[in-house]
């Protein structure tokens, strides 16, 4: 998208989602070491690890293809 | 007591752990920086409160489904499908659907031809400022209610999991959203937008897919909410799990509703009138950067709305199924305000709107959990910013630079467009009180529907399509429709027992009141303007050029393959919504 200069909303999400993916297999990562004392129900099934890696790599995908750099190329073979 | 420690004392479900705080303070770091990065790009009136129009269908797709999708919607909905059963779900689809397919072929080209910046806006070329007046008051009276309410939503998160003050939680979330949406307008709100769709998805698509596990599928569902119910006493434990077959009469399921209701109060008042003059929603439609881009907008949130239900009233379905209290014990949740007297926080129970931060708890742990919380966040920003954007913008072009100053600057209006925002965050956050008096908030935002959307419905799909329609025929119908919605919901308050001519029923809950009062209200509008527009004499076909349907020239779109085609589209998600409601019946 053009609008908002340089930065499209896609890239921004994309750092979002990877972020916040990145963050939460952490967390599922640690608990796996270290579990809680206090389990929630269906800890067995471990959720932090496969969706916070779900959610990483997705926001991978999403910043890369939508990065300043491939943005401004794309605008620059637009125009 | 210190006035600090006030802001903590109540009880918690959850406690945050350092990761969850910094996923939240991640979140409120990035929107506040997005509204920084934007505030250069909002130098112009175009660019403050249409974003430019040059958003791609994708962007105003999805904008236009978020700003639908607030705290409000989570929380609200599956408060209500706690409540309601499954019925709720005629609200995402009977009650949506239809209406986004009939605005994206049907009325989006006429709203983009006619390049108007508000529906209000159109009222005005087509009925007069009398009209337009009376809309637009209404609709930033609207705003302001429903931007409170959005921000009780957010109040209501934060007590129920996190423990803060509900006073606290009002005040510090407006300021944040006060701050971005004066900042970079509509470009900014429609940016934050997308973003908290996807975080609103990531955050909560969990909870759905953890209780089938949990509750054995959706058949185990099923069997667990009956055996719940029935050891309740509860009547027609069925009906939760059935979308149509208990509609036959209103005696049969829990809302106390018919199929006419919900096919016509619902489907063709309440939600046509929502979907299609809601300038909330249109604003971000006319945003797009051509007339295709406009009509596919709309078809891509009716495709995301049809999934919505998934995260919302399942979640409803499984807190019925499966909450229990430390005890062991089934754990009944009541209306909000039985939940909120002294009596019931001392019994510590819980309302209908906080099954879903309540099903949260039970399947998040560290991370996930500021996940959650942070997605109920972000719909409560989307849903409050997308009022405050809309209420800005009829405030400054259609009471202000219509009623007030007809020759304000464009500089002049963007300035007042930023001051606008922070003055109705604040009005905003007294109506959140309003609010919290309500017993259910979607019961209350469906009350103020059916004050003000159902009779513009009527007065706009009469003006569009119907040319003999007047001035004073538009202003008139507005005018009784509004006031006998009005009317009527203070008749049944006064005097409960009029819920039998007003609803039909003397079975009949809030919701379905709200529906019969829409379609009632709405048919008052509609013999009013004919029957005014009859005695009064009518515009020439040439003075009406451009507002009226038929006398309006929709320009010849270039050629795209099938792929790309809105009828398509359009086509594909009614086949889908058909077999929804099969699958449901």
């Amino acid at each position: 998208m053009k609008s908002g200069g340089a930065l499209s909303i896609w890239f921004f999400t994309g750092i979002c989602l990877g972020v916040n993916g990145a963050l939460i297999l952490a967390a599922g990562l640690y608990e796996l070491v270290s579990p809680p004392a206090n389990e929630v129900v269906l800890y067995n099934l471990h959720a932090p690890i496969w969706w916070g890696a779900f959610l990483l790599v997705l926001g991978l995908v999403f910043s890369i293809r939508h990065s300043p750099a491939r943005e401004r190329a794309r605008m620059g073979g637009n125009s | 007591m210190n006035p600090a420690l006030l802001l903590f004392a109540s009880s918690r479900l959850v406690h945050l752990s350092p990761i969850d705080l910094v996923i939240i303070i991640f979140y409120f770091a990035l929107v506040l920086g997005i509204g920084f990065y934007l505030k250069g790009q909002a130098n112009t009136g175009e660019d403050f409160f249409m974003a430019g129009r040059e958003m791609t269908a994708w962007v105003a797709g999805l904008a236009f489904l978020s700003a639908n999708l607030g705290s409000l919607e989570l929380m609200g909905w599956a408060g209500n499908s706690y409540k309601y059963g499954i019925l709720a779900a005629h609200w995402y689809w009977i009650g949506a659907i239809p209406a986004m397919l009939f605005l994206a072929l049907v009325m989006m080209p006429f709203y983009y031809v006619c390049k108007t910046h508000s529906v209000p806006g159109y009222l005005k070329l087509r009925f007069g400022t009398g009209a337009q007046a009376i809309s637009s008051i209404s609709f930033a009276f609207m705003t302001v209610l429903m931007s409170g309410i959005n921000m009780y939503a957010m109040a209501v998160v934060m007590k129920v999991v996190l423990g803060w003050n509900m006073h606290f939680s009002i005040w510090v979330s407006a300021g944040t959203v006060a701050i971005y949406v004066a900042l970079g307008g509509l470009r900014s709100a429609i940016f934050n937008e997308v973003l908290q769709f996807f975080l609103i998805w990531a955050g909560a698509l969990l909870i759905p897919i953890l209780g089938l596990i949990d509750a054995g599928g959706w058949h185990g569902l099923q069997v667990r909410i009956m055996q719940n119910l029935a050891e309740q006493g509860a009547a027609n434990p069925g009906s939760y799990t059935h979308l149509w077959s208990t509609l036959g009469s209103f005696s049969t399921n829990p809302m106390g509703i018919n199929w006419v209701g919900i096919v016509f109060g619902l489907g063709a008042v309440i939600s046509m009138g929502y979907w299609t003059t809601d300038f909330l929603v249109i604003q971000r439609v006319l945003s797009a950067k051509d007339l295709r881009s406009a009509e596919l907008a709309p078809i891509i949130g009716a495709a995301f709305k049809m999934c919505v239900p998934f995260i919302v009233i399942l979640p409803g379905l499984l807190g019925l199924a499966l909450l229990r209290d430390p005890q062991g014990h089934l754990l009944r949740l009541v209306p909000a305000n039985l939940a909120w007297s002294p009596a019931g926080q001392a019994q510590g129970l819980h309302g209908y709107d906080e099954v879903l931060p309540l099903m949260l708890a039970r399947y998040c742990g560290p991370g996930l959990l500021g996940l959650g919380i942070t997605a109920l966040i972000a719909g409560f920003m989307s849903g409050m910013a997308g009022n405050v954007s809309a209420f800005t913008t009829v405030w400054t072009y259609d009471i202000y630079g219509t009623l007030i100053n007809k020759n304000a600057s464009d500089e002049f209006k963007v300035k007042m467009g930023r001051w606008v925002t922070v003055i109705g965050v604040i009005v905003s956050i007294f109506t959140a009180y309003i609010a919290a008096g309500a017993p259910s908030i979607m019961d209350y935002v469906q009350a103020l529907f059916s004050f003000f959307i159902a009779p513009l419905f009527g007065t706009v799909i009469l003006g569009m399509l119907w040319k003999r329609a007047t001035a004073a025929g538009g202003w008139s119908g507005l005018l009784a429709g509004t006031l006998s919605s009005i009317g009527m919901y203070t008749w049944v308050k006064i005097d409960p027992s009029a819920v039998r001519y007003v609803a039909l029923s003397m079975d009949a809950q809030d919701q379905a009141q709200n529906m019969y009062r829409a379609l009632w209200c709405c048919l008052i509008c509609i013999i009013v303007t004919v029957v005014v527009s009859l005695m009064t004499k009518a515009k020439s076909d040439y003075e009406l050029k451009d507002v009226v349907l038929g006398l309006t020239p929709i320009p010849k779109q270039e050629h795209v393959s099938w792929l790309h085609s809105p009828v398509f589209w359009g086509v594909v998600v009614a086949i889908i919504f058909v077999i929804l409601q099969i699958i449901f019946w």
